[in-house]
Formats: structure tokens, C-alpha cells, sequence
């Protein structure tokens, strides 16, 4: 995998609505997701109703972007030509230590190396001047 | 009050129709959707004009809009249209549910639901999600969460839920390559199935090439072009048509929370069969053990698997020892997609496993039929999870 280059990427998010607020946080070097402000429920993707409470109150709430290595697949045949030189990448589902689990890649080490529960962290790549995507890296050790 | 069970047998599947399937094809989707939709009511014997229902599962995407219908078979007076798109390969047997419904109201009477797919010559399978285009929440999820991150196509989103499967449960690639090895042994045996004449092995599947870990090329459903119709009508009307009449004992749906994304579920492998087989059991008065045979949908070995397991043929879990030894192939225990499935015959987003369960039920499936069948179950499985299931009986 390779992790010191740009990825080309073709098709970048579709920055309107909540997802264009959600990347511009991420543009900020800050992850966040929606939680609820009546009874602090996360979600995402991003939609306007807790689905807990159906309290329409809700704030991007910051996270501490540290997580766990949720599950992944490797993707040996780049069906988008855009990642035809990153194959073999492992796309991996990170659950963050306050709960939203979200698509993206753990930097720096070879897919094998990958474990349920591996601890990572949040950092950010520049793909435009709009859009910044939150991938991860092995947490630092504490 | 009306009953969940108020809809058991109250309405038959009378006629079925399928064009071939093929990889390319020079004729249009809707030339394809009208062939097969000709063969399923001349099966019935009854007169296209006798249509007032037009149930599409994928809404314009079934091969032609309800106009189109209209104006080809010049059909007099429909009353009744509707779509499922959202529910992506739960569509079809979501669509017999509620041709179901529309029949046992009284609003129709003789229900047509076609459904052609180019996944070959139209827009592959594969780039389905990666430029939804649909308005479709779950496909812009896709777009916006996944697709950045090279996660653009079922395959690999999909290959998520497998591996948490065996990270959790300890599946191998071998029960997974059962699966595979049996739905090519069952194409083998059916006349219209892309993969007939190509059986493979196990040590075959295990040197495909990997698509996206822990899928091989031999995990994934054949893109494929061709169409398949069903005509359903009440149980009363059925008794004097042209085939014996399969009833529809209980048709169901389902979805998953949240709908729109997978890892974002409490339980990843949670799914909106689990939340529907329940009631299609209740609906028809049986239970899993009654059934002689069963066609899931099977866009990929692993979503087989899982929805044996939401559909109660077998625990959480227990999915990769079930589908060994032989047990789901035709002489085992629970023979599946007796036609070859998505995986071996063609990819006709499950319209196709409707067809082979009412083949199945008329004791007209020659080689592959399954000894004195009586009770059949039929599961569709589309978008991120949506799920469907039929209960169907001769």
C-alpha cells in the first residue's frame, strides 16, 4: 500500500448538506459526526432526525479521533481505475472510541498486519483544496 | 382487524416466463422485459389485456415504466402500479408481496410483475454504486463515505460483512468455496445457466484470483443480461388457468438500521431478513424445518450464508458447517438454488430464484427437481441489507 503519495482519486465526495459540513471539519484537521443534543446519541452518515429520540437538536460534536480496527476487506482488483495503483489496499471500517464507525484506510502498515481491535488514530490527506479525507495510522503507544 | 396471516394463500403465482440469459445481447431491456412478460401470461393462459396490475421492482430500471406496459400489451384499464427500488435484489420478492396485497384488496386482479437486467451490456454490476445517479440515499453513502476510500462496488463493501463473519465465527475460504462449488454443480443441470457448461472444483475456486479479500472472482454472481416475469393472481382466480397454481403461504420485508450505511450498524450482520423471516414464518404456519428447498439470494458466497442463517435454516454463526458436506446441494438436507443462482446461472437480481421455486413447485425441473417438493423458500437481498422472503407452496 502505498501511503507517501497523493491517492488520484477521480471521484471525490459530493460537498453539499451536512456532508459538505462533515469534510469541512475534516478540512480543519478535526473530526467530528453528529450527536444528538437532547439525549447524545452519535450517528452517521449524516441526517437531520435522531433516530433515538427524533429530537431535530444536533451539533457536530468533536471526537478524540483515536479507534479500533472494526473489520476490513483488501481490495486486489481496483473496480474504480482511480486506485489501479494502490492494489493491493485494505479498506477498513474504524469504530471510534465514542462509537461512529466509518470507511477508510490504516496508513502504514501492510494489509497482513491488520487486527480486529488494533488501536489507531486519526490523520488527515489532502486530495483537493476542498477535501480532506480522515484515514488512520497505528496509535502511538501511551 | 386484519391479520398478518390474513394474506396466507389468498393469492398464486399462475404463470412464469424467462427470456435466456446470455452475456450481450442486440435487444433492448424493455424487448427483453415484454418477451418474458408474454411467456409468464401465456403460462397462465389468460389475455394480456387481463393485466391491471404492473409491479416493477426497479421502477423505470425493470425494463420499461408502467406506460410502457400499457402501451405495448395495450392493456385497457391498469389499476395498479408501484415500485421497489430502494430495496435493490430484495425487489422482486418484495414486489410479489405487494402484488399480494393489491390482489387481496381488490384493486387488481391479475398482477404482472417483469423484470429485465442488463448488468452485461448495460452498466456493469460492478459500477452500479460507483456513480449512483439514483437519488438513492444508500447510493450516495457510496459516493460520499466509501467511494473515496476505492469502496465503490458490492464486492467490497460486502466483503466487510464476510470477514467479520470469520473474524468472528471462524469461517474458512473452503465453506465459503462450497457454496460456489455447489452452485455451479446445480447450473450443470439447467438448460438456461450462463455457467453450464463449466463446472468447477474446489481447488478451482481456491486458485481464482482474489477480487476483494475474502472474496475470489468464484464468490461473485455473473453480470449477465436477460429478463424473467411472473404473473399473480387471486387463489380463486387461479383454479381455472392454464398450470397448477403455487401459493404464496407468506411473502415479507425487511431492512436493517440504519438502511443507508453497513458499518454503521450496531450488529454489522444484522440484517433486514432477520427482521422479516420471522413474520413470513408466521404469515405461512411453518417453520424452516418444512422446507424442501430454498433460493437465496446469492450475489456473493458470504450473503448466502448469512442469510441462511437470518432465515433460520441454521444459528448465527453456523452458516460456514451448514453449507458443507453436500448438505445444500440437490440430495442434501436443504437444497439451494436448484437453478445455479446468481452465482451460476445469471444475475437477474433474483426474479430468477422466483422462476426456479415455481419450476420447483410444479415438478417441472427434469434433472435438478427435488423429490416430492411441497414447501419452498425464497429470500432477496439488495441495496445495504434490505431483505425479502417468500413461502411458497403447490
Amino acid at each position: 500500500m502505498k501511503t507517501d503519495s497523493p491517492t488520484p482519486i477521480v471521484k471525490l465526495p459530493v460537498l453539499r448538506g451536512y456532508t459538505k459540513e462533515f469534510y469541512d471539519w475534516c478540512h480543519q484537521r478535526e473530526l467530528r459526526f453528529q450527536r444528538c443534543q437532547s439525549c447524545g446519541t452519535w450517528r452517521h452518515p449524516p441526517r437531520p432526525m435522531c433516530g433515538s429520540c427524533h429530537s431535530l437538536q444536533w451539533e457536530w460534536a468533536p471526537t478524540t479521533g483515536t479507534g479500533k480496527v472494526y473489520c476490513w476487506t483488501i481490495v486486489y482488483q481496483a473496480l474504480d481505475p482511480a486506485f489501479a495503483n494502490d492494489v493491493p489496499y485494505a479498506a477498513v471500517v474504524v469504530e471510534l472510541d465514542e462509537g461512529p464507525r466509518l470507511a477508510t484506510w490504516v496508513t502504514g502498515i501492510a494489509p497482513d498486519q491488520l487486527y480486529v481491535g488494533m488501536p489507531v488514530e486519526v490523520w488527515f490527506e489532502d486530495l483537493s483544496d476542498d477535501v480532506a479525507l480522515p484515514k488512520f495510522k497505528p496509535a502511538e503507544a501511551h | 382487524m386484519p391479520e398478518l396471516t390474513d394474506l396466507r394463500d389468498r393469492t398464486c403465482i399462475v404463470g412464469i416466463g424467462e427470456t435466456a440469459y446470455t452475456r450481450g445481447t442486440p435487444k433492448s431491456a424493455l424487448e427483453l422485459a415484454l418477451a418474458a412478460s408474454l411467456g409468464a401470461i401465456e403460462d397462465a393462459g389468460i389475455k394480456p389485456e387481463a393485466v391491471d396490475a404492473v409491479i416493477l421492482p426497479a421502477g423505470a430500471g425493470s425494463g420499461g415504466t408502467a406506460g410502457d406496459f400499457i402501451a405495448n400489451f395495450g392493456l385497457p384499464d391498469l389499476h395498479y402500479t408501484t415500485s421497489l427500488q430502494e430495496m435493490g435484489g430484495a425487489m422482486c420478492v418484495s414486489a410479489l408481496e405487494s402484488a399480494a396485497v393489491a390482489l387481496v384488496s381488490g384493486i387488481a386482479h391479475y398482477a404482472l410483475i417483469p423484470l429485465c437486467s442488463r448488468f452485461y451490456s448495460g452498466r456493469k454490476a460492478r459500477q452500479l454504486n460507483s456513480d449512483p445517479g439514483t437519488g438513492l440515499q444508500s447510493a450516495e453513502t457510496i459516493r460520499d463515505y466509501y467511494a473515496p476510500f476505492g469502496v465503490a462496488a458490492p464486492p467490497q463493501h460486502y466483503a466487510w460483512m464476510a470477514q467479520r463473519h470469520m473474524q468472528l465465527y471462524g469461517t474458512t475460504h473452503e465453506q465459503l468455496g462450497a457454496i460456489a462449488v455447489a452452485m455451479r454443480k446445480h447450473a450443470q443441470l439447467h438448460p438456461n445457466a450462463l455457467m453450464k457448461r463449466a463446472p468447477i472444483t474446489l481447488d478451482d475456486y481456491l486458485a481464482s484470483r482474489w477480487v476483494s479479500y475474502p472474496y475470489r472472482l468464484l464468490d461473485c454472481c455473473l453480470e449477465t443480461d436477460g429478463a424473467a416475469a411472473l404473473l399473480v393472481t387471486t387463489t380463486e382466480r387461479a383454479k381455472d388457468l392454464r398450470k397448477p397454481p403455487v401459493y404464496v403461504m407468506g411473502v415479507t420485508s425487511g431492512h436493517p438500521f440504519p438502511p443507508h450505511d453497513l458499518p454503521n450498524r450496531p450488529d454489522l450482520l444484522k440484517m433486514g431478513l432477520d427482521f422479516c423471516a420471522p413474520r413470513a414464518y408466521a404469515m405461512a404456519g411453518v417453520k424452516p424445518d418444512d422446507m424442501d428447498f430454498a433460493e437465496i439470494y446469492d450475489c456473493f458466497t458470504g450473503q448466502m450464508m448469512l442469510q441462511l442463517e437470518s432465515a433460520g435454516f441454521c444459528q448465527r454463526g453456523e452458516g460456514g458447517p451448514f453449507v458443507e458436506n453436500g448438505r445444500i446441494e440437490l440430495g442434501g438436507a436443504l437444497p439451494v438454488n436448484t437453478h445455479g443462482g446468481l452465482l451460476s446461472q445469471g444475475h437477474n437480481a433474483g426474479m430468477n430464484h422466483l422462476v426456479e421455486a415455481v419450476v420447483q413447485l410444479r415438478h417441472e425441473a427434469g434433472t435438478r427437481q427435488v423429490q416430492d417438493a411441497e414447501l419452498g423458500a425464497v429470500t432477496g437481498w439488495g441495496g445495504h441489507g434490505h431483505g425479502s422472503m417468500a413461502i411458497l407452496r403447490r
